[in-house]
C-alpha cells in the first residue's frame, strides 16, 4: 500500500468537508438597506480595508512616493543625467548648481551659468564661482552620457541634460567629479532592493519559524520562543558587523550585495516570528475556526483558506515597518566601511565619503544622500502605520 | 520575591551560554587561524617572529584542537578572566578593554535616562492632547528623529558644537584631560562633550518610547475609573496623575529590555564617528584587522552588558508590579 493510500484510508474517518454551491445570501433578513448601507455591509474585507486606509491621508502619499521611488529605481539609468562612474576631473567638489530661468530680465527656460575655477594659492581649496557669460540650458529626453541599461542595453537617453560644454551638477560632484545626484539615484537602487529583499527573507524566515512555533506548540514553541529572547536581548549593529566583517575579501561584489542582505534579514526576523505565532494561537481558538474542523476541513484548508487571510494584513503591516530598520542596517554598515563596497552603490556607500567632520565643514552636499534615507523611512513608517489601522477593518 | 529573584538569575545562564556559543561561532568563521595570519602579517613588515611566543600561544589557545574543545577553552578562561590575547595590541584583552567598557556603560545610562526625561512628558503630553496639532507635531518630530541615521546626526551636531561653542571634535574630553586623574575639571569636560552621544543615540529610541507611552495612556485613560473619577470631580491632573500615569510608568521599566540593545547599538556606531573612547571603534578596528578573540570579547561583554540590564528591569518591574513576580515563576 502506498502512503497517500494510507492517509487516504486514515481520512475515511472523517467526514467529507461540505462546501455548499448555493450562492452566499449576504442580506438573509431581507431587511431593506438604503443604498450607502448595502455598498458598505456587501463590501469585500478587502474593499474595507482599502476604505479605512484611505482615510489615513499620510500612508496613502507615502505608499504613492513610495511607489514612484521604486518605479524609479527601475529607469535609474535614464533619470539620472550622468553615469554611475563618469567621472569629471576639472570638476572635483563642485558645490550644487542653480538652475534658472531668467537671465538679465529675459526669459530663457531652465538653464545653468558655466563654473568658473580658480585655486585658492594660500590654502589650496578650490573655488567655484558661476560664470554668468555662460548659458547652459537644460534639454529634456536628450543624448549624452552612454550607459548600459540594467548593465543589457546600450542606450545614451536621459530624461534631462544640459547643452554640450556645460555642466549640470544640481547636487554637486564628489572628490572624483561625479554628480551627487546621479550617483544617488542608482544608489537607490541597491539601498531601496535591500530593504525588500531582506524584508521579503526575514517575513519568510517569520513565516516558517513562527509557524513552527504556533503550530505545534509545547516545547518547540518553548524553545523557539528562548532563542527569540536571546536574540532580540543582542545588540544589533555589534552582530551585523561581526557578520559582515567576516565576508571573504575575494567575494564579488554581487555575492557582497547578498551576503549583507542575508546578514540583515537574519536577526530581524524575530519581532515578525513573535507576531506570526501570537496570531496563529489566537486565531486557533476561534470559532470559525472550530467550525471549519467539524465539518471536516483538512489542516491546509484551515491554515491557508481560514487563517492566513486572517492575520496577513497584520503581518503586511508589521513587515512593512521592518523594511526601515533593513535599510539603515544597511546604512550604517556601508557607512562604517564594512557593508557593500565600491563598485556597488548604495547610499551607505555614498554616505561612507562623508565620514568625517571636514565634510561636513567644507563639502555639506556630500551628505545629501541621507535626504533619500530619511524620506523612504518616514514613507514606510507612515504607510506601514496605515496597512496597521487598516488590517482589521471590521474593529 | 526571592524565588523570583533566584529564578530569574538563573534564567540569564542559559541565555549567556547560548550567546557565548554564537559569539564563538562568529569568531570561527574567517577561515585561517590567527596566529598564521599573525605571523604572515609579522614576516611581510620585515619584522622577526619571536617563534617562542608563537608557539606559547599555539599552546595556550589550542589552535589544532577541534572547535568544541577550543569553545570551551575560551569559556572557561573567560570565567577565570582571561578573556583571550588581542593579536592587534599584543595584550591580554582585558587590558586593552580597560574603562572603555564603563565609558560605554556610562554613554549608555545617560542615554537612557535622557530618552525617558524627553519621552515622559512628550508621551503624556501626545495622549492627554490626541490628536491634537501638537500632539502630531511631537510625532513627527519624533519618527525623523528615528529616521535620521544615527551616525550622521552626530555628524552634524558635532560641527555646529564646535563653530557655536568651541567644543573639542571627538573623544569624551578635553584633549589635556586626557590620561589626566579624575578631578572636578575633568568631570566637567566629559559633561561637556557627552551631551552629543546621547542626544544622538537617544532620538532613535525616544520615538519609540512616545508612542508607546502615548498608546499605554491612551488606553488607561478610557477605563471606567477615570471616567469615574472625573464625574466625581477628581481635578484633571490628578485624574490623570493618581493612577493612569503609575500603572503606565511600568511599562517604563520594562522597556528598558528594548532600549538597552538598541542604545548599546546606536553606541558603538556613534562612538565610531565621534571618536568616543568606547568600545565602538576599538569593535570595529579589531574587527576590520579580523583580531578575532578582540571581537568575540566585546560582542560578548555587550551582550552581558544588555543581558543584566534586563535583569535590573525585570526585578525593578517585579518589585513595582507585583502581578508580574506571582505569574513570572511559572511562565517565564
Amino acid at each position: 500500500m502506498s502512503g497517500t493510500d494510507k492517509i487516504r484510508q486514515a481520512g475515511n474517518d472523517r467526514l467529507e468537508h461540505f462546501v455548499s454551491d448555493e450562492p452566499f445570501d449576504r442580506n438573509p433578513l431581507g431587511a431593506p438597506l438604503t443604498p450607502e448601507q448595502e455598498k458598505f455591509y456587501l463590501a469585500s474585507q478587502w474593499k474595507l480595508m482599502w476604505w479605512k486606509f484611505t482615510r489615513h491621508r499620510l500612508a496613502v502619499i507615502s505608499g504613492l512616493f513610495l511607489l514612484l521611488t521604486y518605479l524609479a529605481i527601475l529607469i535609474a539609468e535614464f533619470l539620472a543625467p550622468y553615469e554611475l562612474h563618469s567621472r569629471h576631473p576639472d570638476f572635483i567638489y563642485v558645490p550644487p548648481q542653480q538652475v534658472r530661468m531668467i537671465h538679465d530680465g529675459s526669459f530663457i527656460g531652465p538653464f545653468v551659468y558655466g563654473t568658473h575655477y580658480r585655486l585658492n594659492m594660500e590654502n589650496l581649496q578650490r573655488i567655484y564661482t558661476e560664470d554668468t557669460s555662460q548659458i547652459y540650458r537644460i534639454r529634456f529626453f536628450c543624448r549624452s552620457d552612454p550607459y548600459k541599461f540594467w548593465g543589457a542595453m546600450e542606450s545614451d537617453l536621459h530624461l534631462f541634460c544640459v547643452e554640450d560644454g556645460g555642466t549640470l551638477f544640481l547636487l554637486g560632484t564628489d572628490r572624483l567629479g561625479r554628480d551627487v545626484l546621479s550617483r544617488i539615484i542608482y544608489g537607490a537602487r541597491i539601498s531601496l532592493s535591500i530593504g525588500l529583499i531582506g524584508t521579503m527573507l526575514s517575513f519568510s524566515l517569520a513565516l516558517v519559524i513562527g509557524g513552527i512555533a504556533g503550530y505545534f506548540g509545547g516545547i518547540v514553541d518553548l524553545l523557539i520562543q528562548r532563542l527569540i529572547e536571546i536574540l532580540q536581548s543582542f545588540p544589533q549593529i555589534p552582530l551585523w558587523m561581526a557578520l559582515a566583517a567576516v565576508l571573504p575579501v575575494t567575494w564579488s561584489p554581487l555575492l557582497i550585495y547578498f551576503g549583507i542582505t542575508v546578514i540583515l534579514a537574519m536577526f530581524d526576523w524575530t519581532g515578525l516570528a513573535r507576531a506570526v505565532r501570537s496570531k496563529l494561537l489566537s486565531l486557533r481558538e476561534e470559532e470559525y475556526c472550530l467550525a471549519a474542523q467539524l465539518m471536516g476541513a483538512k489542516p491546509q484548508r484551515i491554515i491557508g483558506r481560514h487563517l492566513l487571510p486572517g492575520f496577513m494584513s497584520h503581518l503586511v503591516a508589521s513587515a512593512t515597518l521592518s523594511v526601515p530598520a533593513i535599510i539603515l542596517g544597511e546604512t550604517a554598515l556601508s557607512f562604517l566601511g564594512l557593508g557593500l563596497r565600491a563598485p556597488v552603490t548604495s547610499w551607505g556607500v555614498l554616505l561612507n565619503e562623508a565620514q568625517n567632520i571636514s565634510v561636513v565643514a567644507l563639502y555639506p552636499w556630500l551628505i545629501l544622500p541621507v535626504v533619500p534615507v530619511i524620506l523612504v523611512i518616514l514613507a514606510f513608517n507612515f504607510l506601514g502605520d496605515g496597512i496597521r489601522d487598516a488590517a482589521d477593518p471590521y474593529a | 520575591m526571592l524565588r523570583y529573584v533566584i529564578h530569574r538569575m538563573l534564567i540569564m545562564i542559559p541565555t549567556l551560554l547560548v550567546i557565548s556559543a554564537l559569539v564563538f561561532t562568529i569568531i570561527e568563521l574567517p577561515p585561517g587561524d590567527y596566529l598564521e595570519s599573525y605571523v604572515a602579517e609579522l614576516q611581510s613588515m620585515g619584522e622577526t617572529v619571536d617563534e617562542q611566543q608563537i608557539a606559547f600561544l599555539r599552546e595556550q589557545y589550542g589552535f589544532g584542537a577541534p572547535a568544541i574543545e577550543r569553545y570551551f577553552q575560551w569559556l572557561t578562561g573567560m570565567l577565570q578572566g582571561d578573556f583571550g590575547y588581542s593579536f592587534e595590541y599584543r595584550l591580554p584583552v582585558s587590558e586593552v578593554v580597560g574603562d572603555r567598557l564603563f565609558l560605554t556603560v556610562l554613554v549608555s545610562i545617560a542615554t537612557i535616562l535622557f530618552t525617558w526625561l524627553i519621552a515622559f512628558p512628550i508621551g503624556i503630553y501626545s495622549a492627554t492632547h490626541q490628536y491634537s496639532w501638537g500632539d502630531y507635531g511631537l510625532t513627527f518630530i519624533g519618527l525623523l528623529g528615528l529616521a535620521t541615521p544615527n551616525f550622521l546626526l552626530a555628524l552634524i551636531l558635532l560641527y555646529f558644537a564646535n563653530v557655536v561653542w568651541g567644543t573639542s571634535i571627538g573623544g569624551l574630553m578635553d584633549p589635556q584631560y586626557l590620561d589626566q586623574p579624575w578631578s572636578v575639571n575633568k568631570a566637567l569636560s566629559v559633561l561637556e562633550h557627552l551631551w552629543i552621544p546621547v542626544v544622538v543615540i537617544g532620538t532613535s529610541g525616544t520615538a519609540g518610547m512616545i508612542r508607546s507611552l502615548r498608546a499605554n495612556l491612551l488606553d488607561e485613560l478610557q477605563k471606567q475609573y477615570v471616567v469615574t473619577a472625573k464625574a466625581k470631580g477628581l481635578p484633571r491632573n490628578r485624574a490623570l496623575i493618581k493612577y493612569p500615569l503609575r500603572s503606565s510608568l511600568n511599562f517604563f521599566v520594562a522597556d528598558i529590555g528594548n532600549l538597552l540593545p538598541r542604545v548599546i547599538s546606536g553606541a558603538e556606531l556613534v562612538a565610531v564617528v565621534m571618536s568616543l573612547p568606547t568600545t565602538g571603534p576599538i569593535l570595529i578596528s579589531a574587527l576590520q584587522s579580523q583580531d578575532m578573540y578582540l571581537a568575540g570579547s566585546f560582542l560578548m561583554f555587550l551582550a552581558t552588558l544588555t543581558v543584566i540590564g534586563v535583569l535590573i528591569s525585570d526585578l525593578l518591574l517585579a518589585w513595582l508590579d507585583p502581578r508580574i513576580r506571582l505569574s513570572g515563576g511559572s511562565s517565564a
